[in-house]
Order: C-alpha cells, then structure tokens, then sequence
C-alpha cells in the first residue's frame, strides 16, 4: 500500500478503488483476511500471500509497460522466467550463488537484447518477433534442464523465495526494490519521457533527435532483466526450476496488469506504479476466490468482470480514444 | 476530344458542399461541373480540398451541405459501394485491389461469375482477358495481380471501375507513380473512355499533364472554390496564380530590400546534394540572417529538399560544409547536433506529440540532444516552457495541458519553440503558415522575420508566394523535384516568381 504514495494518484483512482473494493471483498469471504502473524521473523497471512503470490507478475509489469509504452508488447516474459530460472538451478550448486545470479539475469538481459533487435532494428511487428522466444524460449529452458526438474539445496538461493527482510517476505521485498529501480531509472531520467514519446509518435520522436532504436532497446532488455529476476523468484519458491510451468502464461497476466494499470496499448503515456497495483489487483482476486472455496476456474471469469469494471472507470480515456481515432478519419 | 452532346444536365452537378471536421470548414460551399464525355482536372495544393471533395461525393465522407446530381438526380450515397451502385467509381493513387489474388479475381471481386453457387473460373477469366483486351492489354489474368508493375494494376483497377458501369471515373492522382511511356498508355484510356462520353475527374498537381489531357478544370484552395476554366483558354500562368496566388490587394507588400552578402560565408553549404529517384542534386548555401525559400508546386521536390539538409532522408551524392567543415548529415540526430532544427509540414504526423504537454513538447529536442541520462530539472523545464509560451504567445498559457489540444497556430509556434529552446543556427520551417488562422499567420510572418534579424539561417518552404516574396532574400524555384532557378533580391516578385514556377518543362510529355 506503500507503494501509491510515490506519486499522487492523480490518474489512479479506479485502480486504487478496485484494489481496496477487491480487498474488502476477500475480507467478506474470509473473515481472517486482514490477520497478520509473525513467525520466524516472517509476516504470515492472506494479505501478505497477495503481495507474495503477486510478486512474479508485478515483476513481469514493471517491464512490460515499458515495453506497452513503445507501443509494443513482450509475449516471451513467461519463458525468460523459465530459461533464468533454469540457468540459476542449474548452475547453484555446482558454482557461486553470485555467479548462479548473473547467469540468470545475464540471460534475461540478452534476450531482451533478442526480442529488441528484432523489434528495434529488424522492425518485425513486436507481438511476432516476441512470439519467436516465446516459443523457442521454452525449448531452450527445457535443453538447459534437460527435460527434468532440476531441484537445488542452496539455501542462498531459495532465499529469494522464502527468505525475508525485517519481517517482509523476499519476493515483495525485491519487488518493492525492483520497482524503485525502474522509477528511479524511468523518471530518474529522461528515458521515461522519451519512450512516452517514442510511443506515441515514433515519426515525430525521430526528427526530434531522439535515438528511437535504442530507446526501444532499451524498454525490451529492461522487460528481459524484470522478467529473469521473477524466474528467479520462482525457482526459489519450488527449489526447483521447471522449464514446463515457470512462468507459463504469466505475460498475459503482465500485460493484464499494465492496462488495468491505465496504460495504452497503443503506447505513450506510461504509469510503473499503476501496473504494479494493476498485477496486484489480480492477484488479490486470484487469492480471494482460493479464500472462498470457490471453483478456481471462475476466477477467470471473475478476472474478465473486473477488467471491464476497471477500463469503465477509466472512461476519460477511452473518451481521449476515441478522439484519436476520430482524428484520423480527417483527411 | 470529346464528344459533346448537348444534354438538360450536365454528367455530374455539385453545388454548396461544406464539409467540416472538428469545427474546422475544409470545404466551403464548392461547386463542381462535370459533363459528358470530359476530362476534368482538379487541382489544388496540399490541403485545398481535393480529397475531401472526392470523398464527400462518393459517400466516404458525409458531407454537411450541399447537392450532389447525377444526371439531374440527387443522389446522396452513404459509401463507396453506393456511389459506385449510383455510376460513380474512384480509383485512388494507392491502389485498393488485392495483390494476392489473380487479376482476373480483382476485376469480377464480389460479382464472379456463378452457377449453382460455385464460381466459374474459365469464364471468368475469358471475360477478364476480354475487358483488358478493350483497354489494349494482353497479360496473363490468371496471374496474382501484385506480379504485375503499378501501371498494370491502375488500369486493371480502371477497367474494373469503368465495367462495374461507371458513369463517372474519378481518378486521384493515378499517374503519381507511372513513368512516361505508361502516362502516355493511361492518357489514351482516358481519351477511349471520355469517347464513350463517360466523365472524367483527374486529380493531379502535374501542371503539364494538366494541359496534355484535360478540357476543364476546378481549382480550390483553402477548401474553398478559385474557379473552373476551359483548359485551352486558360494560360499557365494564370492557372499558377489561381493556384498559388491571392488577391493581392490582400497582401501589402512592405518587403525591406536588404542587399544579399555573396561574400559572407554560409553557414551551412550544399554541394551537388542530392539522392537518387528522389531528389535531383542541388547546391544551397544558407547565410546567417537571411531567408531562403523553396517555391514550387506541390510535388516539385520542396520537402524532399528539407528532408535531405535535414537528414531525413539520406543523400547518396554530394557533401556539406557546415561552418566551413565537411560535415556527415546521415540523420535528424546528426543534424541537430549541427545546429539545425525542422518544423514539418505534416506538423500531427511528424511534429506534434500530441499526448505530451505543451511543456514536454517544448523541451523535447532539447532533452534528446542532451541524451537521456542528462535530465533536464523540472523546475529548468518549467523555466523553458514558460519563457517561450510567453515569447512566442502560446495559448492557452498553460504548459501542462496536451498540445493535441491546442489549436494549429498554436501547435506550430511551439514546435518552433522546441526547436529556438535548442539554440538552432540554421532552421528549416516546411508550410508554416498551412493550416492555421489568419491571424497566426501575420504572427508567423512576424516571426519569421525577427529570427532572421537574431541572426539565425532559415529555410522556408511555403506555397503563399505574397508571404515568401516579403520575407526571403533569396527563392529557390523547383520543378519536377529539381532545382531550376534561384531569384534573388529585387528579382523576388509575386509575378517572377510564379511565372518561373509556371514555365513549361523542357521536356516534352
């Protein structure tokens, strides 16, 4: 909750308000919702699972809606999880936790490089280009573990699923710094106006002398960096990497949260912190619906209701939408 | 020519069209007459009209005034494919046939040939085969149409338009991308088909072309009608002056002859600038303080020749001297990084970033220059937007609100200040005036020149030759995307210079 008052929620009213009528609703089904223990160290309970289960894909969306931003997507985020997380089980015990570490998020780097060449460079259509890893990304986690589980007993590296720090599990808490970084580096800077620029009117963007090619780049190797610490993160919790199921449809989840987090698919204007709140959203209903003893699979139908909800409430925009769309019918 | 027979109505009869789009007329009250078996060209430069007329007719667009009469019937066709229902069919400059499918499937698209529901390929494409052969086109229609050179696939789209039982052909600009030879062979179709007394509109700003084969013409400008002529009474001058001109009681012409400084060396030097299939190459030098303008039609190579000092598109021969060194200009970047800056004609497309505040617009080259690791502070954002809004009177004054929504004037005053905040030399600023108020232009004008008098080199592309001949000091005439001659001094006249634009082409079509 900590997180929204970094920037005034000017723009993110609905979300704010979606995410507590959500939490309140858990708190209906589930009378110990709100309860809070400590054991071990360590924060137990409902709320905590919300942000702890929705630390993967807040991850994933603090690259992907940069990425959205450049008016692209990254559909490949679910297997760059699943080649980090390989390439750390696999390496840990045999080498340094550190050098286990870089490995991985080396790796995510590079494919990021990939998906960012392609896009930037070769100028194939993003949700192409990112399909190819995707795709082959899983292939390649599955020749890393040689088609098995490949479990590990550092206990370094499974912190980083079950650890904490002063009582906050490790995965929020990384998150929480993953997200500091990404503003840091996003608003910091000036990257963070320039990819909204290049976004909204590539053409523009270049005769204005902004490098449009590296500022693309740059949006997907964050995505792959974002995407390899969540494989990770995920190894961590199963001690384990399996190249099948980490992350497995996880990027939908990712671009999920980016637009109920108010960003546009057609790129420009770009919010980190409301993506963040976006994946948490959606993982406090997944939660909630686990909570109630419902059917796991109405959660997917629960989902589709609250993204509709959350794109009415932000109906200046679509209203601005439609605008644009108006506009290029003029001659 | 033609065959003129004498009819109660005329083919085609708009009268009182307005149309306008967000508040803004883009046509106002035009007439146009077409008749039997003629060949109508309609002119105008970029933004008069043309397209908006066209659509407005065949129902792409409805129109918000007016009466359009189809052999003394009114007619009011809600698309394309009611026009075309009604007997008037439009063959657009970017084809809008299927490559991917064979010629003979284009022609008869939506109305194959059928027997108990299945299609008929041989007799279709016998038929096919058949109708090219009218129009002097023996080619495989089997074959994907996408196989075939553009001309090929612009008559095929013509004989598919004049079967569906076209009584009106409207052709937007068809020859943009032919070559001689072929304009010659659609010239003939066009001549065939006129004979048959169906009526022609021929979009196109090719001056020559105009004269090769129309018997009328309908000039607009601003959305609003110049007048329709006889072709062979009209001479090209005139036709330039209706084109480019304005009354020019309009216009007090209080230009200060300054005595051009052969001697001062440019600051930027062009020598045999050029690129292939684009842009025939030129020299341009550009002083410090003075104005050098591009005039020409639309077409004649004026962008073009902005886009290459600019570095947007990238020359294949020549050199550049900025500041008396040989410089590399392979991109916007490195020409930004030379001192110069551009404000384009299409100022949604290319300039604005319409979602960004006036302020993030304002500092957006700046930034870009400085590299995204140097932000520039807020409070030095603030600072820039607020000095400029004030100097060059933006408004609304107010440097958050999106500059999508500020008004054209307004959204070209601060893209020059997104590029004046990055302390230009040289300027390159393509139709400033297009599209805005006539109160922002004076204001523009008045810019115009105090840049000047600050000591910055400008490049100016407009088409109101009143305004260039107040402001330049020297004009650079083009013509089929070259350039032909330079006036200079007191040779800059409203009439000199559309005169030079208005002489014939060497060559002959």
């Amino acid at each position: 909750m900590t997180m929204v008052s970094f920037r005034l929620p000017r723009t993110g009213t609905p979300q704010i308000l979606a995410f507590l009528t959500i939490l309140l609703a858990d708190r209906l089904v589930s009378s110990q919702f709100f309860d809070l223990r400590l054991q071990d160290g360590r924060l137990f309970g409902s709320l905590v699972d919300v942000f702890n289960r929705g630390a993967p894909v807040a991850l994933l969306s603090l690259g992907m809606v940069l990425v959205i931003a450049t008016r692209g997507i990254d559909l490949s985020v679910g297997a760059v999880m699943a080649i980090a997380g390989a390439v750390a089980a696999s390496l840990v015990d045999s080498h340094s936790v550190p050098l286990a570490l870089a490995a991985a998020l080396g790796v995510g780097l590079l494919c990021g490089l990939w998906n960012g060449f392609l896009v930037a460079v070769l100028r194939i259509q993003p949700i192409v280009a990112t399909l190819i890893l995707m795709v082959a990304g899983r292939g390649i986690a599955q020749l890393i573990t040689e088609g098995r589980i490949v479990t590990f007993s550092s206990p370094e590296l499974a912190w980083f699923g079950n650890g904490s720090v002063l009582g906050v599990p490790a995965p929020v808490a990384i998150t929480l710094g993953m997200l500091l970084l990404t503003l840091l580096l996003v608003r910091g800077t000036a990257l963070g106006v320039l990819i909204e620029a290049t976004g909204a009117n590539a053409r523009a963007s270049e005769l204005a002398g902004i490098g449009t090619t590296a500022v693309t780049i740059a949006a997907y190797v964050w995505c792959g960096l974002c995407a390899a610490v969540a494989g990770v993160i995920s190894a961590a919790d199963i001690l384990g990497a399996d190249a099948n199921n980490a992350g497995l449809w996880l990027e939908l989840d990712a671009i999920l949260a980016v637009v109920i987090g108010g960003t546009s698919l057609f790129g420009g204007r770009f919010s980190v912190i409301l993506a963040v709140l976006g994946a948490l959203i959606i993982q406090a209903m997944n939660t909630g619906i686990l909570l109630s003893g419902y059917r796991p699979e109405l959660n997917l139908v629960v989902k589709a209701v609250v993204v509709i909800a959350v794109l009415l409430l932000q109906s200046p925009r679509l209203a601005g939408l439609g605008y644009r769309f108006n506009r290029k019918r003029m001659p | 020519m033609a065959s003129r027979q004498e009819h109660a109505h005329p083919l085609l009869e708009v009268t009182g069209l307005t149309k306008s789009f967000l508040g803004q007329r883009v046509l106002d009250d035009v007439r146009l007459t077409l008749r039997r078996g003629e060949i109508h060209a309609l002119l105008g430069e970029n933004g008069a009209g043309k397209s908006t007329l066209i659509k407005a007719v065949t129902g792409v667009v409805q129109r918000d005034a007016g009466t359009v009469r189809l052999d003394g019937v009114e007619i009011t066709p809600r698309d394309s494919e009611e026009a075309v229902k009604a007997g008037i069919a439009t063959v657009y400059q970017e084809v809008n046939l299927l490559p991917n499918l064979t010629v003979a499937e284009n022609l008869f698209l939506g109305r194959q040939p059928t027997r108990f529901g299945l299609v008929r390929d041989g007799v279709m494409r016998r038929d096919a085969a058949a109708l090219l052969r009218g129009f002097g086109l023996t080619i495989d229609v089997g074959a994907p149409l996408g196989d075939y050179s553009v001309a090929v696939q612009h008559l095929v789209a013509i004989a598919r338009a004049v079967d569906m039982s076209a009584r009106v052909l409207i052709l937007d600009e068809p020859t943009a991308s032919l070559d001689a030879h072929e304009v010659e062979i659609l010239f003939g179709i066009m001549r065939q088909l006129a004979g048959r007394g169906i009526g022609i509109i021929f979009v196109t700003h090719f001056l020559d072309q105009v004269y090769a084969i129309s018997d009328r013409m309908t000039v607009l400008r601003n959305g609003r009608l110049v007048g329709d002529r006889e072709t062979s009474t009209l001479p090209r001058l005139d036709l330039v002056h209706m084109m480019l001109g304005r009354e020019l009681s309009q216009v007090t012409a209080d230009r200060e002859p300054r005595p051009i400084d052969d001697a001062k060396a440019p600051y930027a030097s062009f020598r045999n600038f050029g690129k292939r299939r684009y842009l025939a190459p030129f020299d341009l030098a550009l002083r410090s303080g003075q104005v050098v303008a591009l005039a020409g039609l639309l077409g004649s190579g004026r962008t073009e020749t902005a886009r290459l000092v600019f570095g947007a598109e990238r020359a294949d021969t020549g050199t550049v001297e900025v500041a008396g060194e040989t410089v590399r200009l392979g991109s916007p970047r490195d020409a930004i990084g030379l001192g110069f800056g551009y404000c384009p004609e299409e100022r949604k497309t290319e300039g604005i970033i319409a979602e960004l505040s006036v302020r993030e617009n304002i500092v957006l080259a700046l930034q870009a220059r400085r590299g995204w690791m140097k932000p520039l502070a807020r409070t030095e954002q603030d600072e820039i937007a607020r000095h400029f809004i004030k100097l060059l009177d933006i408004r609304p004054a107010d440097p958050e609100r999106p500059i999508g929504l500020l008004s054209g004037g307004n959204q070209q005053k601060a893209l020059l200040a997104r590029w004046l905040a990055t302390k230009p030399r040289l300027l390159i600023l393509d139709e400033p005036t297009r599209g805005i108020d006539v109160g922002a232009h004076a204001e523009i004008i008045r810019l115009i020149r105090q840049l000047c008098a600050d000591g910055l080199a400008l490049l100016v592309i407009s088409s109101e030759i009143e305004e260039v001949a107040i402001y330049a000091d020297e004009v650079v005439v083009l013509r089929d995307r070259a350039h032909v001659t330079t006036l200079s001094g007191d040779r800059i006249t409203v009439p000199a210079v559309l005169s030079t634009i208005a002489a014939e082409t060497q060559h002959v079509t």
